[in-house]
């Protein structure tokens, strides 16, 4: 009973930490999809990329012989952030632009088919791109936080552990979100992103650039997804076709939260990682992400707008 | 059935295509060969769905992978012939066609798109855990032929290509017919397609199960070319992505997209494979990639289409003349300066029209959330009646049209048509039932000519393709467009429009009609033009219901008056009685205005 109930909280907050991870990839997914409503397969890939960036700022650039083992890796990762939101900012200004927001609607089904194409074609560039530049070897950014756990406990002989670096993986995911809430719900670049989201049309008519709004938010996105990878990092290992894993969880988190909401989208990836976590509770390790898939399904059947979305049509 | 004319590149292409593989001789290049047409017809597959629907699929590899897996497994297990196994691999694509699109097509754009992607992923780790990580079919020394293992490389390439010829014939069958213009229209607009009787449900329904089955059986035939089946090499996201890759790249919703996207791509990368795989591994994939990206960003639709445009703008200049011949009016038929100082023709008694109520309406209600946007609404239709429905915006007027043919269900009351009750049924029974519709919003398939929109709507009516082109051209010419029929509705004005939706409407031999604001966005004459149109069709016999904002014409053309604020009924009568109403003037000017009224 004891074990059961230590078995219990373990698997919950094992999910609760890697879902705050979740959460704040699937935000910088949920940013560019409610904005700009483009499917990029290649967003799993920018994330892969900003592993490498965080990987090789703390390895190479310095970051480690200046702030150490400890601080050193959350350092690198913040700082990955900046580098791969201006690597999406280029993106989107020599490619996607080309075939989303304005000038996507004199294209067949608004530019749909030329957008996941086009995405497609990136993130292939990128995985295979990413194999001739890092080789094929497992990378990670180890710490010594990585192998180390705080108990909480014991309470009644019930000992919860949280790895360290996990830990803080969650608190600077839960930071990140809330600084991304302020930015998008005070700061007048927040204000033009959800106006150019809610109605392109209307927005350009009060004089907001809405191609511009587009960028910033692939830009931001990227680099918030990126931040989320370098977190992920930190436990996980990872090659340059890591994307793939991750892109499904992300757009089964964004789709969770509701299209166009940024908090949904955090929640949708909690959800997430709650659900991966606490299914091998009761099901064999290789089912954890079939078990992602089947909730994923049966919350789009029974709640297609998602937990905080909406759904509108006009005739 | 398609004709000759386009049967013969089809027949051309394959001929050549076999000519060419029975000449390579080196086993690899063989492989590539037989490559080329299985993920063309795993393109198709694709395109059949997808292309033709817009529904974007990103599972295909769910079909694919159950179709190599049955074929694996079948052989292995039960020692089936791959002969036997293909045609059971495509029965049972086609099921899980059934069972995944059943609840899936309740999803709409991107939401169905990502449930797509759920399936065989899903699948993939089921197929981990049951351990059959990788499936090696056993090879047959007794009797090869009879497992479909051969010695000569080339035969397997004929087959891929005769599987490819059936399904490229299917699909130009399924593009001329009524099954491919259903879904096109659901295409370009679902609501609509629904609203003038298509089963768009049905019709999807057809169209992955059909999908489904071919993907199942190309999946199946991969299994027995390759040898060997893995979880990730047949349900794995790259293959739903060969899928899309090959039909966007080549061009969506034509038979030829995923052909040459497959004769083009598959070759480019294996041969980058063979060619750099070793020394630097990956940049196969990153030329791959960029050839993609080029290509797209020139061809955004594919590369079909950008060849099409070009071929059309070398020979545009004939084509020029026919568009560019003036609408005149059809000849008998004064439409202009027609629009008579009173009323175009005698209104019926009332006494007389009593007994025929053709449709009639109780208690109906519906609220979004807290607002109560139509409250116990009850009106009657008289056979040959022309009720205006007026009020000021937001009065709840095109909710109670939504609700009338099947768009919403009503949270309560009774739409009767002809005493029976149709409410909660789907806007294409209610088609059938005899509403036609008409869209504040105008609805047309943008893409498709005018006599295509209109012919859509009369195939509830119909057996034959031939006598549903007949009942459309009647249509047509019912509204005076029979000049212009070939003409794309995404060229039209805005009063070609509205009356092509009134033709697409009339298609389906209605007995009511709902008329959504028909005149809005019309200039005056154009709008007398549509109102001696409406009161042509009144004089035919046709009962209908108009919302519009225009007093002026709706004074002439009406014969009663239902007038609605804040989703209720207000008043209800004749027009000289409605307009001198003092709740009708208050609801439109305000309370001030209502001393001034006439009385």
């Amino acid at each position: 009973m004891t074990q059961a109930l230590e078995g219990f909280l373990q698997a919950l907050t094992a999910g609760l930490l890697i879902g705050a991870i979740y959460g704040l990839m699937c935000v910088g997914l949920g940013l560019i999809f409610g904005v700009m409503r483009v499917i990029n397969f290649a967003h799993g890939d920018f994330m892969m990329l900003g592993m490498y960036a965080a990987f090789y700022l703390f390895t190479a650039l310095g970051i480690q012989t200046t702030f150490g083992n400890a601080v050193g890796p959350f350092v690198a990762i913040l700082l990955a952030g900046p580098v791969l939101a201006v690597f999406g900012y280029a993106v989107h200004l020599a490619l996607i632009s080309r075939v989303s927001g304005t000038r996507s609607s004199a294209l067949e089904g608004d530019g749909h088919y030329a957008q996941l194409i086009l995405t497609l074609g990136i993130a292939l560039i990128l995985q295979n791109g990413g194999l001739i530049v890092f080789g094929s070897v497992l990378a990670s950014i180890r710490t010594p936080l990585s192998s180390s756990a705080w108990e909480l406990g014991p309470y009644f002989d019930i000992s919860v552990f949280i790895n360290k670096a996990r830990g803080i993986d969650a608190i600077v995911a839960f930071v990140t979100m809330a600084l991304l809430t302020l930015l998008i719900t005070r700061s007048r670049i927040g204000k033009s992103l959800r106006a150019a989201a809610d109605n392109p049309t209307a927005a350009t008519y009060m004089g907001i650039d809405v191609d511009r709004a587009h960028r910033v938010a692939f830009a931001l996105g990227t680099g918030i997804t990126a931040i989320a990878g370098g977190l992920l990092a930190t436990n996980y290992p990872f090659h340059p076709f890591v994307g793939v894993e991750y892109v499904i969880v992300m757009y089964a988190g964004v789709v969770l939260g509701g299209m166009g909401s940024i908090i949904g989208a955090f929640w949708g990836g909690m959800t997430i990682g709650l659900v991966q976590q606490m299914s091998t509770l009761v099901l064999p390790t290789q089912l954890q992400n079939a078990a992602i898939f089947v909730v994923f399904l049966l919350i789009i059947f029974f709640r297609p707008q998602g937990f905080f979305g909406r759904m509108v049509e006009r005739t | 059935m398609p004709g000759l004319r386009s049967l013969l590149p089809v027949i051309v292409f394959t001929l050549l295509y076999a000519a060419l593989s029975l000449s390579v001789s080196n086993s690899y290049y063989q492989l590539v060969l037989t490559l080329v047409p299985v993920w063309a017809v795993f393109g198709l597959s694709w395109n059949l769905l997808s292309g033709y629907t817009g529904l974007i699929s990103f599972g295909h590899a769910a079909f694919f992978g159950i179709g190599a897996y049955t074929v694996a497994l079948g052989q292995i297990y039960f020692d089936l012939s791959p002969w036997l196994l293909i045609p059971v691999a495509a029965m049972l694509g086609g099921v899980a066609g059934l069972l995944i699109g059943f609840p899936t097509f309740r999803l709409q754009g991107h939401y169905f798109a990502l449930a797509m992607l759920a399936y065989p992923l899903a699948i993939l780790y089921v197929f981990e855990w049951l351990g059959f990580q990788e499936i090696t079919l056993p090879i047959k020394r007794d009797n090869p032929i009879a497992y479909m293992q051969f010695g000569d490389p080339r035969i397997y390439t004929l087959l891929a290509l005769a599987m490819m010829l059936g399904t490229i014939l299917l699909t130009l069958r399924i593009e001329n017919s009524r099954f491919g213009m259903a879904l096109r229209a659901i295409k370009q607009n679902e609501a609509a397609a629904e609203a003038a009787g298509i089963n768009t449900l049905a019709w999807k329904l057809r169209a992955i199960v059909l999908s489904g089955a071919i993907a199942g059986a190309i999946g199946g035939f991969y299994a027995v070319v390759l040898l060997v089946v893995t979880p990730q090499s047949v349900f794995g996201m790259l293959v739903s992505a060969q899928a899309l890759t090959v039909a966007m790249f080549g061009g969506v919703g034509t038979v030829w997209g995923p052909v040459i996207g497959s004769v083009i791509l598959i070759p480019l990368a294996e041969t980058l494979n063979a060619e750099a795989g070793s020394f630097l591994p990956g940049i196969q994939g990153v030329i791959f990639g960029l050839a993609i990206i080029c290509v797209i960003l020139v061809a955004p639709e594919g590369l079909f289409w950008k060849f099409r445009d070009f071929w059309r703008k070398r020979s545009a200049p004939r084509a020029a003349v026919i568009s560019g011949a003036p609408d005149l009016p059809l000849p008998g038929l004064p439409l202009t300066n027609v629009v008579p100082a009173s009323p175009a023709r005698p209104r019926p008694e009332r006494s007389q029209m009593a007994e025929d109520v053709v449709l009639e309406v109780r208690n109906l209600s519906r609220a979004f959330g807290g607002l109560k946007a139509v409250r116990d609404v009850g009106f009657k239709l008289r056979r040959n009646e022309i009720l205006g429905i007026i009020g000021p915006n937001g009065a709840g007027k095109t909710t109670v049209f939504n609700l009338l043919n099947g768009f919403l269900l009503p949270d309560q009351g009774e739409i009767l048509i002809d005493g029976r009750n149709m409410s909660g049924r789907k806007p294409h029974e209610i088609c059938e039932a005899g509403i036609g519709r008409t869209f504040q919003i105008m609805r047309p398939f943008l893409r498709m000519s005018i006599s295509d929109n209109v012919v859509v709507g009369a195939y509830i009516r119909t057996r034959t393709d031939a006598e549903a082109r007949q009942m459309a051209a009647e249509a047509v010419a019912r509204v005076g467009l029979s000049d212009i029929s070939g003409r794309i509705a995404g060229e039209l004005t805005t009063k070609e429009l509205r009356l092509m939706e009134l033709a697409r409407a009339l298609a389906g031999q209605p007995r009511i009609l709902l008329l959504d604001e028909t005149l809005a966005g019309l200039g005056h004459d154009e709008a007398n033009e549509v109102v001696a149109v409406i009161q042509r069709l009144a004089s035919d016999g046709m009962t209908i219901a108009i919302i519009e904002h225009t007093m002026q014409a709706m004074v002439r053309l009406v014969d009663s008056f239902l007038v609605l604020d804040h989703g209720a009924v207000i008043v209800e009568g004749e027009p000289e009685v409605v307009t001198r109403d003092s709740r009708v003037i208050e609801a439109y000017l305000g309370k001030k205005w209502v001393a001034h009224a006439p009385h």
